[in-house]
């Protein structure tokens, strides 16, 4: 019990005494502390999972499935941690990132609730409970992606809250209609209940719930408010948004459509196979045609969602791991490119790679530093990003759908087109005013806190990279509990309190 | 009665979906408020409708007689309005802050944060 509330309490408490520190220097350290006490939360989470299997918890004392349950399986277990990484990392950022005015209107608490509204979509075993932590998400999402009120940022947020809301009113609506249906809420009754129901009613049922959760998720062709605002708030917002919030909805759609609605899978699971491959196809032509720094890393998120999104559609054991791996992944390299964005931003003066330039010259640590998550992004060797592709590249070939595989390794191919856009222009050319951008431009504090994530995060694209058996082994094991989930289900149903 | 909200919802969703196709962001909210009533209402009808059967149990029952309507989508419902509201009221509030600084309601002019190529 325990072990689950662990990381939703740390980050709470965090947030109510960033939010009374806020007006002090404290409130930042205070967003660090939350985070950190998160991730080692999250840590004993996991390896209690690993050891003894899923466990669960029973809120308010009512057993499931009448009361809320808070369950972990392998694959919550590894996003929580996952989460507690790029808070942390994304948290010291913040420390040289976020100007006082801003922290002032209370940051760090929207920064912890909207960790906290994460952790508690990846944990909950209800599915109303889902659409609550999603609702926490969202609106603290909306006050950090609002914050500063800048002419772009307030554009940006009305298509950003509007399109949110038609998706949230879709999941609340399929909430109703399969309740409906079904006469109950938690997800793991509803294996059997949707099992038992009318097939046809609950492939309508699934289809909402697949448009609601792609729209969170930013597939094709409904990821329009994805690159209309992620370039817009400061870095390490955008860093958290882009390393985390697309991937609670892809984390919903595995959940439901490996756990709930596997009632008709040549249906759901080959329509999101196109989907998917049209999401990378997509997504990393829009990124072609940009030259903003954070724009072209906006579609290459929508591209990467496609691999995972593909992964799940496969639904063998090797396509799930992949998709898994996928998640690791790409979470914590997402979020490493955008901290470097802000880092070329603040020294070289925008974030256009045509009027920037010369970073490589003047800082050629950063340069690296961009290299190491830009070409895992890309799928080079020995480099995690590789190993992730090529997992799901097997899995394709496999089942011998050959035109998946060949655009598995096209679209990794514009990645690389689009990464060389970005060195080309914003690291290698001079830079357009004359000027040498030097990361000495910086304080010493500053300094350390923009780099020392960016390398930490860098490490550990590196560790999955050259020694990817262990995590490999643990993608294993989630994509196993995803496709045969009873122990998740006897963790549930089974305890009786 | 549960046709008749069906209808009904059918009803509010065109409406809502009508509005929310206008270019005017300010009619784009009236769509959403629209349809997250409707939203509501599905909840609500999932649980069945039943007038005068109010769901009491016996006393020394357990459960309440057959044919009454289920009581949690209410409760459900309930948190969905909460949440619903306070969801608008930020962004009508948003719509109003771009009004003040866009100088435009008209979506196709919002090309800040995406210039024309």
């Amino acid at each position: 019990m325990i072990l689950l509330t662990a990381p939703l309490i740390a980050t709470f408490v965090a947030a109510v005494l960033a939010f009374l520190f806020r007006r002090n220097r404290e409130g930042r350290w205070i967003s660090v502390a939350g985070s950190a006490v998160h991730l080692g939360a999250g840590l004993a989470l996991l390896f209690e999972v690993m050891g003894n299997g899923p466990i669960a918890a029973q809120m308010g004392g009512w057993p499931a499935p009448f009361g809320i349950t808070l369950v972990a399986d392998t694959l919550s277990a590894v996003m929580v941690v996952i989460t507690g990484i790029t808070a942390l990392a994304v948290s010291i950022y913040a420390v040289a990132d976020i100007g006082e005015e801003i922290e002032e209107l209370g940051y760090h608490a929207l920064f912890q609730v909207l960790i906290a509204g994460v952790t508690g979509a990846f944990l909950t075993g209800d599915l109303f409970n889902l659409y609550v932590w999603f609702e926490v998400m969202l609106i603290s999402s909306f006050g950090l992606l609002a914050m500063g009120g800048s002419r772009a940022q307030l554009d940006a947020g009305i298509k950003y809250v509007t399109l949110n809301l038609i998706s949230t009113i879709l999941f609340l609506s399929a909430i109703g209609l399969l309740y409906g249906a079904t006469g109950t809420l938690n997800l793991a009754d509803l294996r059997g209940a949707v099992a038992e129901a009318d097939p046809g009613l609950m492939t309508v049922i699934a289809g909402l719930f697949l448009v609601g959760f792609g729209i969170k998720a930013g597939v094709f062709p409904l990821f329009f408010w994805l690159p209309a605002s992620y370039h817009t708030p400061s870095f390490a917002v955008s860093a958290v948004f882009a390393g985390l919030l697309t991937k609670v909805g892809v984390y919903a759609l595995i959940r439901m459509f490996t756990l709930v609605f596997v009632h008709d899978v040549g249906f759901t699971h080959q329509l999101m196979l196109w989907v998917a491959v049209a999401t990378m196809v997509v997504g990393v032509l829009g990124a072609a045609a940009q030259t903003d720094f954070r724009r072209i890393l906006s579609f290459h998120i929508i591209s990467q969602i496609g691999y995972m999104v593909l992964g799940l559609a496969l639904l063998t054991p090797l396509a799930m791991a992949g998709a898994v791996f996928y998640l690791v992944h790409h979470i914590v390299v997402k979020a490493n490119l955008f901290l470097v964005a802000g880092v070329a931003d603040r020294i070289a003066g925008g974030t256009d790679v045509d009027r920037i330039g010369g970073l490589y010259k003047g800082a050629p640590l950063l340069g690296f530093l961009f290299l190491i998550p830009a070409f895992s992004l890309a799928g080079f060797p020995p480099l995690s990003g590789f190993w992730a592709k090529y997992v799901l590249l097997q899995a394709s070939m496999d089942l011998s759908m050959w035109i998946v595989a060949f655009f598995i390794l096209a679209v990794g191919l514009m990645t690389i087109y689009s990464m060389t856009k970005i060195w080309g222009r914003a690291f290698w050319k001079p830079h357009p005013a004359g000027t040498v951008p030097r990361l000495s431009q910086l304080s010493a504090a500053d300094r350390f806190a923009f780099l020392f994530p960016i390398a930490g995060l860098a490490l550990w694209t590196i560790v999955i990279g050259v020694w990817p058996e262990p995590f490999f082994a643990l993608a294993e094991q989630a994509a196993a509990e995803l496709l045969d989930p009873t122990p998740y289900l006897d963790a549930v149903l089974g305890v009786s309190e | 009665m549960e046709t008749l909200l069906a209808l009904m919802v059918g009803a509010l969703i065109a409406a809502a979906v009508y509005l929310m196709l206008a270019r005017n962001v300010l009619r784009f909210l009236f769509g959403l408020i629209l349809i997250s009533n409707a939203a509501n209402l599905v909840i609500f009808g999932s649980g069945g409708l039943t007038p005068e059967a109010p769901p009491l149990i016996a006393y020394g029952a357990s459960a309440p007689p057959g044919g009454v309507a289920n009581a949690l989508p209410q409760a459900l419902v309930l948190t969905a309005i909460v949440i619903g509201f306070g969801l608008f009221a930020f962004a009508l509030v948003l719509v109003y802050r771009g009004y003040q600084n866009l100088g435009t309601l008209d979506s196709e002019e919002m090309r800040i944060a995406e210039p024309r190529e």
